[in-house]
């Protein structure tokens, strides 16, 4: 089925950014075209959506070029749940960027950088090819450089160093990576490569598997590669922080699932060595996470620790595992997204992000612990919230599948990450502050409105997720049976043409 | 020929490689600019070897170069390009702040490891690293 939607959520970022860097003397110009960009790449997302839950796949060939000569734009139920989860986040964190002022946000590049890495996101999700990939996650990363040091300052530019060069080395290794497959198969379209790749020998393809685990790795933040992931994140502002968080190492995430689900046959999918690293990712992210006293860190731990647990559903490649991934996955994006945003109020309510020298904000803005309550019970899987869904349907995947050892570090990781939350906010929100929070405006509403609404907003999108949570979790199975069924994805777009 | 490529490019990654471990900035800059080459060079031998210029009607097309991973090299060279660019106004933008470009450590890290030990083995355990990252600034 082809359509001619797919490319505009790439698209229109890109071209929004152009105008916004033409508009840059308004900076209210300059917000308005960002807005209407955005949401209008939320409303195409969602058409996408429907249209794909109708037809299974939908594609675009650029310039009408068939595959595999052509770059070919693919769009299928984990693409169209991804678009759609992370366009909505960027339109929210957006929203709170403009509200907190501050130098970041103010500053000319601010809107047009982040339009470019509206696109490079999008752009990852759609392309059904491995060379367009590395070309979207460039231009998500070179945007993200800019983002994460856009201030200057000092700590902003030794995380910077750490950021870019290993992102530069990722870079060094994902070419590395496709010169190979295309030395190997002579392809580099990614429905090409998983018809080729029984071809070769099963060394060659295991060899292939882990090479791709270990560059995507890198991005994603897997155990043992996440270092620094910890380091780079809490120094940028709040808004960039929260969308780095909620979304860049997601990107890292699909495309693990994206490569080895579709282009590796059964007999030489690493779920065991999937299942160790994510297992270990779990363990090192919330022993990580409780050794913190920096909110912000707190939280990029946490990141790493969720890395984990959608790992694990990837590697027991049944049917429920990859459902219940895709479901925890747009969870957490929410999730983490709403965190961050709420570590960025406590910020400014507070003036600090150290759990030792904030307290009492229950009683001083007693919106912010409300806003904080509902992600941070979500985070470590409590009923009723949208976490214990994914969580829920993660084990009983690994139940049923009968990974008896992974189940049970799961449960733990859960209870400490519960553990680590009830740190919090029994630092941050009970207890006594160090010295009093200023007393200027925003002192009962948490901040400035935009802000707040922006926020609550996400909030609001959680709960949303665990009442919506039958629907959302019967789509995300139908996603999860077409990962599991490859050909469905091969013959839509080397179909009709061959 | 292609084994003559395939050991530069392996040189070329050694090298890089080396020079990524120091902790100057600008040494890291060059080392990734030549692991940079090192996946170019890659990049074109993974189109088997060479041949005629691809353009149709310049002859038989099975005497024909694969295009294809000399389009994917241009590309990369361009990325490389922009990021190291990016990379370099860092380190300018770092001497500016500190005169110096040495990749600082993680205080909050630090400052973790401080709160869980005696403090006198602090003391002489941050003492210990300054000297180390002097040394390693001064002899790299």
């Amino acid at each position: 089925m082809n359509s001619a939607l797919v490319p505009l959520p790439i698209v229109i970022p890109l071209f929004a950014a152009a105008l916004t860097v033409v508009a840059g003397r308004s900076r209210a110009l300059q917000r308005i075209i960002a807005l209407l960009a955005l949401s209008s790449v939320v409303g195409i997302s969602i058409a996408l959506l429907i249209e794909v839950d109708e037809h299974d796949i939908v594609k675009m060939d650029a310039g009408g070029w068939a595959a595999p000569l052509g770059i070919t734009y693919v769009v299928d139920r984990l693409s169209a749940i991804m678009l759609v989860t992370s366009s909505l986040m960027l339109l929210v964190v957006l929203i709170y960027a403009i509200g907190q002022r501050g130098v970041e946000s103010e500053h000319v590049g601010f809107t047009p950088i982040y339009l470019v890495l509206a696109s490079g996101i999008s752009a990852s999700f759609i392309t059904g090819d491995m060379f367009n990939l590395f070309v979207a996650f460039e231009m998500m990363l070179a945007a993200s450089y800019v983002l994460l040091t856009l201030g200057g300052r000092p700590d902003q530019v030794r995380s910077g160093m750490t950021y870019v060069v290993i992102s530069l080395v990722f870079s060094a290794v994902f070419i590395t990576a496709l010169a190979l497959l295309y030395a190997a198969t002579g392809t580099v379209n990614m429905a090409d490569l998983a018809e080729r790749m029984p071809e070769l020998s099963s060394g060659v393809r295991t060899g292939f598997s882990l090479l791709l685990i270990l560059v995507f790795g890198i991005k994603a933040g897997l155990f043992p590669l996440f270092f620094w992931l910890p380091d780079s994140y809490p120094t940028a502002p709040g808004p960039v922080t929260a969308i780095f968080a909620g979304l860049l190492t997601k990107v890292g995430v699909y495309a693990i699932i994206r490569t080895q689900t579709l282009m590796f046959p059964p007999d030489s999918q690493q779920g065991t060595a999937l299942l160790i690293i994510g297992g270990c990712t779990m363990v090192f992210g919330v022993l990580g996470a409780l050794a913190q006293d920096d909110l912000k860190r707190l939280l990029s731990f946490h990141i790493i620790g969720q890395i984990g647990y959608m790992i694990f559903g990837l590697g027991l490649f049944t049917v429920a595992g990859l459902a219940a991934v895709v479901f925890y996955i747009a969870q957490t994006i929410l999730v983490k997204t709403n965190l961050f945003l709420v570590a960025g109020l406590i910020d400014r309510h507070a003036g600090s992000s150290r759990i030792s020298k904030v307290g009492g904000i229950v009683r001083s803005a007693p919106i912010i612990a409300m806003f904080f309550a509902v992600p941070a019970l979500s985070l470590a899987g409590l009923p009723p919230s949208s976490g214990f869904a994914g969580k829920f349907s993660l084990i009983g995947a690994g139940i049923s599948a009968e990974q008896w050892l992974i189940v049970a570090v799961a449960l733990l990781v859960s209870f400490l990450t519960l553990f680590s939350m009830t740190k919090i906010w029994a630092g941050v929100f009970w207890g006594d502050p160090e010295s009093a929070p200023p007393l200027d405006e925003g002192r009962t509403h948490g901040g400035p409105p935009l802000m707040v609404f922006a926020t609550g907003v996400t909030v609001a999108l959680s709960i949303a997720y665990v009442v919506f949570a039958g629907p959302i979790y019967e789509l995300a199975e139908r996603a999860g049976s077409d990962l599991m069924n490859p050909r469905l994805y091969i013959d839509a777009v080397l179909g009709g043409e061959r | 020929m292609s084994v003559l490529l395939a050991f530069t490019a392996a040189v070329l990654f050694g090298l890089g490689t080396w020079l990524l471990l120091q902790r100057r900035l600008t040494r890291i800059v060059i080392g990734l600019g030549l692991i940079g080459h090192g996946t170019n060079i890659l990049l074109l031998t993974s189109g088997g070897g060479g041949g005629l210029p691809p353009v149709i009607g310049k002859g038989d097309i099975e005497d024909f170069a694969d295009p294809l991973p000399q389009a994917l090299a241009l590309t990369a060279i361009v990325i490389t390009f922009g990021v190291t660019a990016f990379l370099l106004a860092m380190a300018y933008r770092s001497w500016q702040l500190t005169h110096d470009d040495v990749v600082a450590d993680d205080l909050e890290d630090r400052l973790i490891a401080a709160s869980r030990r005696d403090s006198h083995v602090v003391d002489v355990e941050s003492a210990d690293l300054e000297r180390q990252n002097d040394s390693a600034g001064d002899d790299s």
